[in-house]
């Protein structure tokens, strides 16, 4: 049971949000070649340690979220859109 | 003789009776005792046993470590199984039970096994399975059945459990768990530092080493109980104190799962919950666990009467109980010492067998005061006695072997073979605990970066004195770590021993092999373990897997580390280098109800019903689970049976008019300046020009290729767009959206609003529909030419003398002339009612599920059951839908040479060749007279259609309609193994051109 630090909520548990992929893939335009596509879908580092994801919690907003893979260890959490995050400020 | 109560002495109340039964039969106790304890004073030795051999066992610990003594409590639906005897509280009442035999455990015809044992050794579930195998899983699978009724453990209710559970979170500042010395200290030391302090203990009552005696007569100055019951009056009102409360599993960010017992005393629940599983965030943790007292492996070490040294004491000096009047003690360490004390001064001849040579001074004293008869250097070799314990052979120790044996005849040997520290919370974090030469233990010397505080005998801080100032230090620095002040210093491991602990793990004969075990409750043998050596099994963890050492519902409490030194042994390497075995939650068992808590039955699945439920069931509805929604099938007419009333209700759309209730669809608002934008990305198929009062179907795709959802998308002004979804993905697509604006489009102006449960809605079809709508409309003109195909109108429906604001859209999924009205959910019932009440006026009727799915059948259109997650749009027959004008998601993928292929399953239409004949969907298409392998597609739909008269239904198959278009293939039943021979024709079996809902 991980816990998340909200901005908006402070510390919520892991049940509230949903898992949702690697943070680090940046999606080709929509035009791009077949290779781009198929890397930025298929394709995933399993990287051991500090990991940057995306998070969603049950209200509809993206977290980005670092958390270290082997220890759970949570060392940022953000909101994902950055006009949001600013917006938060 | 066998146990007997202690006419004096021990923390039960004696003034209070307690009746239960005991296989059928009542025997009393007293308030404060276990079944454990309770049966032990009725003499009763046999309680039960082993899983294999089924052999018999006694009360063999005073704890959670229990492997003997597991038995079964209640009658019918409350029974339940492998409870261990020391940890159940007797209530006026309780029927407890043997388990694992038949017909009871006294008389065991399953102890046949037992002559089997060269059968059942290691790895014989291993070898059994894959050897089979290779014969055929039927027949492991037949033999299996036999092998699991004679190696069962308790035998569960099949009926719903009558109990209700809870579930709870909490939060604190420290939580301490354990009520020893160190844990009470802990606690005593956070409270005085301001915090907010919950203490949890397993046990019905406060104390750990303090209820057993093993904690000594005095503590700090004063006598023991004393001093217990003033810490316990000072924490009251203080800190939260819950007893019969397990702390089970630690989890990441320091989530603590803790679950509470809380009817299973009582002789009258009183409503309550039978469990509260408690989720617990403290801020920091004192782990004050506690230690195992281990045992030692000798001969006949699982028969009854072997036990512990300090459970007998615990029988001895907390319930009063004698195990027996002649008791052997066999020790390695100085605490067998205090366990003779506290036997012989209760009057037991105690003789005290100690495996080194020279006796602690101290604690050999104490022990020959209150008659102790001490002989150091010896070791216990074999245990007779097939129904209990009656002689005792023991010998001199060498180190290695035993010599020069000798009987005597006993009834108990109560057994010290060291003291293992409770470390399995701190290793449900991956922590790994060092080895610890001087107490020949695992000890954990540091918890990283978990928020937890070790204390007590859990540290290796086995000293009673020196458990309260670690407990003490370690409540204190809990504190200091949440207000950031600087830690104290801890101590590392005390004895408190004169002398030190020696190694025994396990006696052996040099002549002869003796059948010693290390896992009483899975029937693992030492032999067992070295077998495994043997036939390759080196890492530990595979042992363990092999011979299935510490799997049974103790979890190795107290053989798993017997089993990891003869593993170093056979091995010829040390015990950290072979290792440790990690430990996973729960430290105890659970029950699944407790975890399930209320999330049972609707409070789990919720069932879900679209805001025209009373209308519905006023016009005699049947539903049906579509997810958790309570979808409209059919309404039975006098006489009709759901065949008969789909196909007059589909019928009746065909050649009149029906309504039909579409709010389950998914309804999201889409809006923005960038609205159009976004969707003209999402869909496949252009959206950017969509002009205001249309409506268009739209395909999206996912990432992959594959399509993901179909609906349609009112533009209701440049900004506002209304998007409809499937039933089944109005969450999913929601997500899909909130996903891409906000990872990544972000520069995008657009706000999505899932509106499913504020808007409800009808579609009203047939030839009729336009005649119908009209007089149910005050201000939308329904006419071709004013409202044409795929327009979008807004007005009102005339319910009465009120108008009901509604949007409304021409599409048609049913492929009649056809209108989806869509109003505020309140509004809704009311909506149905009048259209309901025009449509049936002009001879047409409400329709459900069944009929509309017959419908789009008919049509060629294609739901969840086509769209499967592995179906392109190409496949599907919607490769027209695919813009070539504008890139979206999805379109590159799409292309990928696999999934353009022209021999992928694609969709068409099936009509049987002989008249009258049916299939079902499911049944797999094959060339006709080559039913093999995995056949060329399946049917994914069928229906009765009233209209074509035949039973029809929709497919996917390979190379589709061009390949196969006008060919007879074989649908096979794979489940009866039926064929019927279908015609392969195009999936828009009626009206392909369209022109019914055009007009």
């Amino acid at each position: 049971m991980i816990r998340i630090n909200c901005p908006f909520l402070g510390l919520r548990d892991q049940t509230e949000f949903t898992y949702e992929g690697d943070a680090t893939v940046k999606y080709p335009a929509l035009d791009a070649s077949e290779d781009d596509w198929f890397e930025a879908v298929f394709l995933r580092d399993n990287p051991r340690g500090k990991h940057r994801e995306y998070w969603r919690h049950v209200s509809g907003l993206y977290f980005e979220v670092e958390r270290d893979t082997l220890t759970h260890e949570i060392t940022d959490v953000q909101l994902a859109h950055p006009g949001m995050r600013e917006a938060a400020k | 003789m066998t146990g007997y109560r202690l006419p004096q002495g021990g923390r039960i109340n004696r003034e209070r009776s307690v009746n239960f039964f005991w296989d059928g039969t009542r025997h009393v106790g007293c308030q404060g005792d276990t079944v454990a304890s309770a049966l032990m004073a009725h003499g009763e030795r046999i309680v039960g046993r082993g899983f294999k051999y089924h052999r018999p066992r006694g009360i063999m610990s005073a704890g959670v470590e229990e492997g003997g003594a597991i038995v079964s409590t209640g009658r019918g639906p409350e029974r339940v199984t492998n409870v261990k005897a020391p940890m159940a509280e007797i209530r006026e009442g309780l029927e407890v039970f043997g388990q694992n035999a038949f017909p009871s455990v006294r008389y065991d015809l399953g102890e046949v096994n037992n002559l089997l044992g060269r059968f059942f050794s290691a790895g014989f579930y291993y070898k059994t399975f894959f050897g089979m195998l290779g014969r055929g899983t039927w027949e492991w699978m037949q033999f299996e059945k036999v092998i699991r009724r004679a190696a069962g453990m308790g035998r569960a209710s099949d009926k719903p459990d009558p109990d209700h559970y809870e579930c709870v979170h909490d939060h604190c500042d420290v939580l301490v768990i354990g009520s020893g010395p160190a844990g009470l200290a802990a606690a005593e030391a956070a409270i005085a530092a301001g915090m907010d302090v919950i203490l949890a203990e397993q046990d019905f009552k406060l104390g750990g080493a303090l209820l057993t005696g093993m904690a000594g007569d005095t503590v700090e100055g004063q006598v023991a109980d004393a001093w217990l019951d003033a810490k316990i009056n000072d924490l009251d009102g203080k800190g939260r104190i819950w007893r019969r409360t397990t702390a089970f599993g630690l989890y990441d960010h320091g989530v603590v799962g803790l679950l509470e017992r809380v009817t299973d005393h009582l002789a009258d629940k009183n409503s309550l919950p039978r469990e509260r599983l408690r989720i617990v965030r403290p801020g920091r943790i004192v782990m004050a666990t506690g230690a195992v007292e281990r045992p030692i492996a000798f001969g006949g070490n699982d028969r009854p009467g072997v036990m512990g040294a300090a459970a007998a004491a615990a029988y001895v000096h907390r319930f009063a109980v004698a195990p027996a009047r002649d008791v052997i003690i066999a020790t390695n360490n100085d605490s067998g010492y205090r366990s003779a004390e506290i036997l012989g001064r209760a009057g037991l001849r105690t003789i005290l067998l100690d495996a080194r040579d020279t006796a602690p001074e101290a604690g050999k004293a104490a022990a020959e005061a209150v008659g102790v008869d001490v002989r150091p250097g010896f070791v216990p070799v074999e245990a007779q006695g097939s129904r209990g314990v009656h002689s005792l052979d023991y010998g001199l120790w060498d180190g290695h072997n035993a010599h020069s044996t000798r009987r005597r005849g006993i009834d108990v040997v109560a057994v010290s073979g060291g003291w293992t520290p409770v470390m399995h919370l701190i290793s449900h974090k991956g922590i790994k605990p060092g080895w610890n030469q001087e107490l020949t233990s695992f000890v954990v010397e540091d918890t990283g970066q978990e928020p937890v505080e070790i204390a007590g005998a859990a540290a290796g801080q086995f000293d009673t004195q020196a458990a309260i100032e670690a407990g003490a230090i370690a409540g204190d620095n809990a504190a200091r770590n949440l207000t950031g002040k600087r830690r104290r210093k801890e101590r590392g491991p005390v004895t408190g021993w004169d002398q030190p602990i020696e190694p025994v793990w396990e006696v052996k004969l040099q002549d002869r092999k003796l059948k010693s075990f290390v896992d009483p409750q899975h029937d693992v043998t030492t032999e067992d373990i070295r077998q495994a050596h043997r036939e390759g099994y080196i890492s530990v963890e595979h042992m363990k897997r092999y011979t299935t050492l510490g799997m049974a519902t103790d979890q190795g409490k107290m053989g798993n580390i017997i089993g990891l030194a003869l593993m170093a042994e056979a091995a010829g390497q040390s015990i950290p280098e072979t290792g440790t075995t990690t430990f996973r939650p729960p430290y105890t068992p659970i029950s699944i109800g407790a975890v399930a808590a209320d999330q049972r039955g609707k409070h789990w699945r919720p069932t879900r019903h679209t805001p025209m439920r009373a209308e519905h069931e006023r016009l005699g509805v049947e539903f049906v689970d579509a997810g958790f929604w309570k979808r409209s099938w059919y309404y039975p007419r006098e006489g009709e049976d759901m065949a008969k009333a789909a196909m007059r209700e589909a019928t009746t759309v065909r050649s009149g008019v029906g309504v039909v209730d579409v709010s389950t669809l998914g309804k999201i608002m889409v809006q923005g300046p960038d609205a159009a934008e976004f969707l003209n990305r999402v869909y496949s198929n252009p959206f950017a020009k969509l002009p205001v009062g249309k409506a268009r179907y739209g395909l999206m795709l996912r990432d992959d290729g594959i399509v993901f959802d179909d609906g349609t998308t009112w533009r209701l002004s440049e900004t506002d767009f209304f998007m409809t979804t499937t039933t089944a993905n109005a969450g999913p697509v929601m997500v899909h959206l909130n996903n891409l604006l906000q990872t990544r489009w972000t520069d995008l102006k657009v706000h999505f609003t899932s509106v499913s449960d504020h808007w409800g809605g009808v579609a009203v079809a047939g030839p009729d529909a336009r005649e119908v709508l009209k007089s149910a409309s005050p201000d939308i003109d329904f006419s071709n030419s004013a409202f044409p195909f795929m327009g979008v109108r807004q007005g009102h429906i005339q319910a009465g003398n009120q108008k009901i604001p509604v949007m409304a859209a021409r599409l048609s999924f049913s492929g009649e002339q056809a209108w989806e009205i869509m109003a505020p959910a309140d509004y809704c019932a009311a909506m149905f009612r009048t259209i309901e009440r025009h449509v049936s006026e002009a001879g047409g009727a409400p329709y459900g599920l069944e009929a509309m799915d017959c419908l789009r059948v008919e049509k060629g259109h294609v739901t969840g059951r086509e769209l499967d997650g592995r179906t392109t749009a190409h496949d599907a027959g919607l490769g027209w839908m695919f813009s070539e004008k504008k890139p979206y998601i999805g379109r590159v993928l799409a292309g990928r040479e696999d999934l353009v292929r022209t021999d992928r399953p694609q969709l068409v239409g099936l009509i049987p060749v002989e008249d009258g004949k049916t299939f079902r969907a499911g049944s797999i298409l094959f060339p006709e007279g080559e039913a093999q392998g995995h056949g060329l597609g399946h049917v994914s739909s069928v229906a009765d259609s009233p209209t074509l008269k035949s039973w029809i239904g929709l497919g996917l198959i390979e190379g589709g309609l061009s390949h196969w278009g006008d060919k007879t293939v074989m649908a096979r039943n794979p489940v009866d193994g039926v064929d019927v021979r279908v015609k392969v024709v195009s999936p828009h079996m009626y009206d392909p051109d369209g022109g019914r809902m055009h007009g």
